[in-house]
């Protein structure tokens, strides 16, 4: 694998911000109870990482070490507020419905993380692809996570997704089947981790397999820089 | 040559730093400051039009627009409808304080025999696919309030069935109904005892 090839490979599978680092949580399973407030959320993190890592990246040789960290907040809130003003303009009814969780995007970890991680120790056009691929690694869990639980609780797809692409697409819910009762858990919060939960589980099961699809046999002695390293690997 | 202190470097650098982003954040600030204003606008105005019928009005009814407070100490706007100066009715915000899930925000639209033209709740957090049958969007039950008064011989009536009155609970779900009938029944009541309402100036809507 080159460099570009091994950089998404670890943003979208490998290192994936939702299912391996588990950053950014909060948001992630608050704001997925329908497939385009995931989008949404997932679109407005995406940028705000891309954002992130290209200016860090572009300053990285001028930043003392000691106050590295407040100039990546102070870059990373400023972004945030950026997209948050952007938002409230341009797509200001789903702006209303993810509400607080995207000034919130501030905190989101995976956001320094990289930062810190990649965006401060590389060159731009490589920390740009790295933001882009951690950030699709993180829409795609929230996709996925959306999509199942409105499919399980509401019977419906792509519910509301005028409020993100505007009046074009005011008919484009999918109806899969109706019930009487919804199957609440999964809107809710419990069902939330319950369905992440299943969706790591699921990772971890096919992680060898996949990966001795994409890059052949494991090298044993690869070693991955984490962003947050909770055990002694 | 002199030395610069590490920690003056530091600072400037820093200094610099919050220079550059504020004036970024203000410069988009700037840019969608108009844009945004009008889509808040264009968001009220859009569920004033959901419960005032256009014919009963030719004002700017969201700009004429007055601050009240409510009987549970909460401000309130009360949007003011004229036809050809003459008023004709009023939409008035109502905050139910005790939703399921904390306060329930509704625009009670009425004419000027204080009908009620219509009901919406704006924003809840009450559970999904049992309280938030409150929203036109979910279910039909709002539409009940439409035509309805308060007065003293009907005032018994103002309550879910659960509670002896004419409105339909939910199943599984009393509280939320009962939390926004009261809080329509208490605003319907605190609008009769209010003979001001179009005569104060405007102070909030769009101008401000």
């Amino acid at each position: 694998m080159n460099q570009l090839q091994e950089i998404s490979w670890q943003g979208l599978w490998k290192n994936n911000p939702a299912l391996v680092q588990m950053l950014g949580l909060c948001p992630l399973l608050a704001v997925t109870n329908t497939f385009i407030n995931g989008l949404g959320l997932g679109i407005a993190t995406l940028m705000v990482l891309i954002g992130s890592n290209i200016s860090v990246s572009v300053v990285r040789n001028w930043i003392p070490n000691e106050i590295r960290i407040p100039v990546f907040v102070m870059i990373i809130a400023s972004l945030v507020t950026i997209v948050q003003l952007l938002m409230n303009a341009y797509t200001y009814e789903l702006y209303q419905t993810l509400g607080i969780f995207i000034p919130l995007i501030v905190t989101n970890c995976a956001i320094i993380g990289r930062a810190e991680a990649f965006a401060s120790k590389n060159s731009v056009p490589l920390a740009a692809l790295d933001g882009f691929m951690m950030g699709s690694g993180f829409l795609i869990v929230l996709l996925l996570l959306g999509g199942i639980r409105e499919i399980l609780g509401n019977g419906t797809l792509f519910a509301g997704a005028d409020l993100l692409l505007g009046e074009l697409a005011a008919n484009w819910t999918l109806h899969l089947f109706q019930f009487e009762q919804h199957f609440l858990v999964a809107i809710l919060p419990p069902g939330a981790f319950i369905i992440m939960g299943l969706l790591i589980a699921l990772k971890n099961r096919f992680e060898k397999r996949i990966e001795a699809i994409v890059v052949g046999q494991p090298d044993k002695s690869e070693k991955i820089e984490r962003a947050r390293v909770t055990a002694e690997s | 040559m002199i030395k610069i202190h590490p920690i003056s470097k530091a600072s400037a650098i820093l200094t610099l730093f919050a220079i550059v982003t504020t004036g970024l954040v203000t410069a988009t600030h700037i840019l969608t400051k108009d844009k945004i204003a009008t889509e808040k606008n264009n968001a009220v105005l859009k569920s004033i039009n959901q419960i005032m019928p256009k014919s009963l009005y030719n004002n700017e009814i969201t700009s004429d627009c007055r601050l009240f407070t409510d009987p549970n100490q909460q401000t309130i706007r009360v949007f003011r409808a004229r036809l050809n100066d003459q008023p004709t009715g009023m939409v008035i915000e109502s905050i139910a304080p005790d939703g399921y899930n904390g306060r329930i925000d509704l625009l009670i639209g009425l004419n000027s025999n204080h009908e009620i033209q219509g009901v919406r709740s704006t924003s809840h957090n009450e559970t999904p696919g049992l309280g938030d049958k409150i929203e036109f969007k979910k279910s039909r039950w709002i539409t009940f309030f439409n035509g309805l008064t308060v007065n003293e011989s009907n005032i018994k009536s103002w309550a879910v069935r659960k509670d002896g009155g004419q409105f339909d609970q939910f199943t599984g779900a009393t509280i939320t109904p009962r939390a926004v009938v009261k809080s329509v029944k208490e605003s319907l009541l605190w609008v009769k005892q209010q003979n001001q309402i179009f005569e104060l100036p405007s102070n909030c809507g769009e101008n401000k």
